[in-house]
This record gives structure tokens, C-alpha cells and sequence, in this order.
């Protein structure tokens, strides 16, 4: 939890006649006043979305394999194809097929993750039900367009994926999905070559569209299980729900 | 004649922008597309007109009927959950139901406080759409009329976008064609009002054994192959 700010002289008293919110006297021994656990009673929510063909299932199932022998997670995939996505990551072995929910968007993937969450969250109660001590739920959205964010009442923190093949100048374009998702990434940065993408230009226009959000670029080809990636999830995970 | 109270609730809870999971659900018209019985505008009216005269009958009178229930003292909630079960023979339209009543019901909470609405949940459990909806409109100051209305008025809105989406379907006759319903809207909703202080087993019960089927038919096949929509 972060200090508030907005209450300068409420908080904890250290004997100069008023109380700061958070003390910052490193010999203090007053009760820590931060919230003890990440775990508010629910799973943490993290949603990865992106166009159509950028690595998003991938993604997914690469940080299955990295997350879940320490984190208690599940998967509900938006694929339009319905049990599409499911199948591939029960297919990959990564996952239980109990812990793997596929909801229908009624052919609008951004609506369902976005201006009408219902489906989502019943598959994640759904999933929480089905697993007391759920940890984490990826929220895998269906393909869809640069402006296809979710909302923030469905996912905590959120990934956007975008592709080196899907062309350099995708940074570039901007969008909800690529200047205000929580974490950029650039995807099979192994075909830069192949596809004549321009890596720093691509990079440096992301950087730029985002200001001081964190962008990673990664090829799952290379480090298979999306290491960059997982330890900023991990990061999140250790911070607690609500702030 | 007063005019409608709590009109502002009404149009929100009518309006396809409603958070409450109901545009994943296309009320049969996707099996009917997949099947080839949907293929134009035409096909769409017949569909239209049949579904609101039908299941859209079914649900303004439960939704009328629920609506004067959370007015009064003694809402039989039990007896209306279970008599709206009776009348929806198809357990794919049941679960659809149910699953709309409680996206509604996560919104709803969201924005309305009832007492009525804790009574409905804590005595069903997971009540139908029309009941939650029902309970809504008496919280915002309406009445069963304007339930029966929203009701009636939802059974052919979201089937109809679902069609604009499936076929790509010119928007403005599709439209056109909701409109052609008006005369429709308003008897429907003048029966289901007339039926809504009568005791849950006596409400009206009309059936549409082809939706029913539909219905059925799109859950078998949405285990094996492509469906975009729940229902």
C-alpha cells in the first residue's frame, strides 16, 4: 500500500506533535500499518489481450508453465472459436482442463471483456468455486482491434500483446491497448529479420506512445517460458488488490 | 393518468448497454442460422414475431407478476420461480435464464438497494431474468406495466442483434423491423399486466416447442462445434 499522501498529518504519531500516514524512521518499531497479505478474498484477475494472431494463447501457456508450479491459477479464454483456445492449452499439457473456463462473446470480443464483463466474471466465479485458494486467473481476451482494452473491473493488471510480424509500425498507432496497458509486450521478436521489422524503431515508438509503462519484447522461441514477462507478473501478484 | 416514475430505470434496464450478459445470448437465432431457417430479413420478422408472442410473452408476465409481488407483502418468490421452470420445458433456455437473472442481479446490486431483491435471492437462490427484472422496476418507482414492456421488448432486441451480427444484416431494416412490433409490444404487455395479481400458478403459460428445440439443439452442438453466443 502507498503512503497517502493526501492525508499529511493523520497516521502514526512519532513524537513531534502530529502523525504522518507512514512512518519513514528506519529504527521505528510501531506495527506495520501495510496490509499483511496480497489475498483479499479473491484471485488475483490478469488479462492479456491483443490483436488477432499476436501470441496471446501462447503467452498464456508459457506462464502456466512458469507460474504454476508456485501459483494457484486458472485460464478463461475469450476465443471466438469458443473452445479453441481451451483445447490448445489443455493440449499443451500446462493446465487441468478443470481449471480452463471458454465463454462465448456473442461475436464481440471487446464487449465481453470491456462494456459488459458478466460472462467473464461468471466464469471466474465459476473457476473460484471449483478451486478454494485460487491465487491467479488469466483472463485471456479474444483477438481483436488496438482500441480492445478491459475494464477495470474485470482485470487488476493487463498485458497487450502485439506481434513483430504484425508489422513495426503497431506501436506506433497507439490505442487504449498499447499506450495504457499495464505491461506492453512485443511478441516473436525472433521473425524481425524475416519479416524486415525494425526493432529499434518499434521499441523506441512504444517507449514513446507509453511514457513511463514498462514495455518487454520477447520471442517464445527463444526462452519458451516467457521469463521477462512472468517475473513482472510475479511482481504484481506481490502487491495487494486494490491499490 | 400519471405517467411513468422511475422512467430513467426503465430505459437503462431496456438498454442493450445494460451490463448484465445479455448480448451473448441470441435466443435461438444462432442455431436457426447455423440451421438455414434464418437467412434474411423476412425469416427474421416470422422469428421476431413468433419469439415475442411466445418466450416474450412468457417473461413480460413473469416479470409483471414479480414487479406487483415486490410491491406487496406476501411475494410468493418460490412459487414464482418455480412456476416460470415450468413453463420453460427446454433446460438450455432454463440455464440461460438463470444465468441472465444473476448477471442482472450483479448489476442490479450495483445500483439499486431492495429488500425485495434480498428476499428473491435468499429464498431461489438463482432466480430467472424476469423475476430479477420484475423486482428492479418496483425498486425504481415503475410498475408491472413498464416490467412487462422491458420484458417483452428484450425477448426480440438481443435475437435481433444477434441476427445483424451473424448475417450481416442491414441494420436499418432490422430496426425497421423491431419498430413493426410496436402494436405487439403494447397488447403484450397489457395481457401480462392484466395476469400479474393472479397466483403463480395461474399465469398465463403459451409455448414454442420449436424455441425449445433450438435451444436444446444449440447447447448439443455448441460442445462440438463453433458457437459465438451462449444461447
Amino acid at each position: 500500500m502507498l503512503p497517502d499522501n493526501t492525508r499529511p498529518h493523520g497516521g502514526n504519531g512519532h513524537g513531534h506533535g502530529h502523525r504522518h500516514p507512514v512512518n519513514f524512521d528506519p529504527t521505528a518499531t510501531e506495527p506495520d500499518p501495510h496490509a499483511q497479505t496480497p489475498w483479499h478474498g479473491r484471485p488475483f484477475r490478469l488479462g492479456i489481450g491483443g490483436p488477432v494472431g499476436s501470441g496471446k494463447t501462447a503467452l498464456t501457456a508459457a506462464l502456466c508453465r512458469a507460474l504454476g508450479g508456485a501459483v494457484n491459477l486458472a485460464v478463461v479464454t475469450n476465443d471466438i472459436y469458443t473452445t479453441e483456445d481451451a483445447d490448445f492449452l489443455r493440449a499443451a499439457g500446462v493446465l487441468d482442463p478443470d481449471r480452463v473456463e471458454a465463454v462465448q462473446t456473442g461475436a464481440c470480443p471487446h464487449t465481453a471483456i470491456r462494456d459488459d464483463i458478466t460472462a467473464n466474471l461468471d466464469a471466474v466465479d465459476r473457476l473460484t468455486e471449483r478451486h478454494p485458494g485460487l491465487e491467479l486467473v488469466i483472463v485471456e481476451s479474444g483477438g481483436d482491434n488496438l482500441t480492445a482494452v478491459f475494464s477495470r473491473g474485470l482485470a487488476d493488471r493487463q498485458i497487450f500483446v502485439v506481434d513483430v510480424a504484425g508489422g513495426d509500425k503497431v506501436p506506433r498507432k497507439g490505442g487504449p491497448g498499447v499506450t495504457t496497458a499495464d505491461l506492453l509486450v512485443i511478441n516473436k521478436i525472433d521473425l524481425a529479420d524475416h519479416v524486415g521489422a525494425d526493432m529499434a524503431v518499434m521499441v523506441s515508438d512504444a517507449h514513446r506512445m507509453r511514457g513511463a509503462l514498462p514495455v518487454i519484447t520477447q520471442s517464445l522461441t527463444r526462452t519458451p517460458n516467457a521469463p521477462d514477462v512472468a517475473d513482472w507478473v510475479r511482481a504484481q501478484l506481490a502487491v495487494p488488490l486494490g491499490v | 393518468m400519471p405517467g411513468t416514475r422511475g422512467g430513467l430505470a426503465v430505459l437503462a434496464l431496456a438498454d442493450s448497454r445494460f451490463p448484465n450478459g445479455g448480448h451473448v445470448h441470441s435466443g435461438g437465432v444462432e442455431e436457426a442460422v447455423a440451421r438455414g431457417l434464418i437467412t434474411d430479413v423476412g425469416h427474421l420478422r416470422e422469428f421476431l414475431f413468433g419469439r415475442l408472442r411466445s418466450a416474450g410473452l412468457v417473461a413480460a408476465v413473469f416479470a409483471a407478476a414479480a414487479a406487483h409481488a415486490a410491491a406487496g407483502r406476501r411475494a410468493d418468490w418460490p412459487g414464482l420461480d418455480a412456476e416460470l421452470d415450468a413453463r420453460t420445458p427446454s433446460p438450455a433456455q432454463r440455464a440461460a435464464s438463470r444465468a441472465q437473472g444473476w448477471g442482472l442481479l450483479r448489476a442490479g446490486r450495483a445500483a439499486w438497494q431492495s429488500q425485495a431483491l434480498s428476499d428473491l435471492v435468499s429464498t431461489t437462490g438463482r432466480p430467472h431474468h424476469p423475476l430479477v427484472l420484475g423486482v428492479l422496476i418496483t425498486a425504481s418507482g415503475a410498475g408491472a406495466r413498464d416490467a412487462a414492456l422491458v420484458a417483452g421488448y428484450h425477448s426480440v432486441s438481443g435475437p435481433s442483434s444477434a441476427a445483424v451480427r451473424l448475417l450481416g444484416l442491414d441494420p436499418f431494416a432490422v430496426n425497421a423491423l423491431l419498430i413493426e412490433l410496436t402494436a405487439e409490444l403494447d397488447d403484450l404487455a397489457d395481457t401480462a399486466s392484466a395476469s400479474a395479481h393472479l397466483p403463480p400458478a395461474d399465469l398465463p403459460a403459451p409455448g414454442s416447442p420449436a424455441l425449445d428445440l433450438l435451444a436444446e439443439s444449440h447447447d448439443h452442438h455448441h460442445r462440438e462445434e463453433v458457437r459465438l453466443f451462449a444461447s
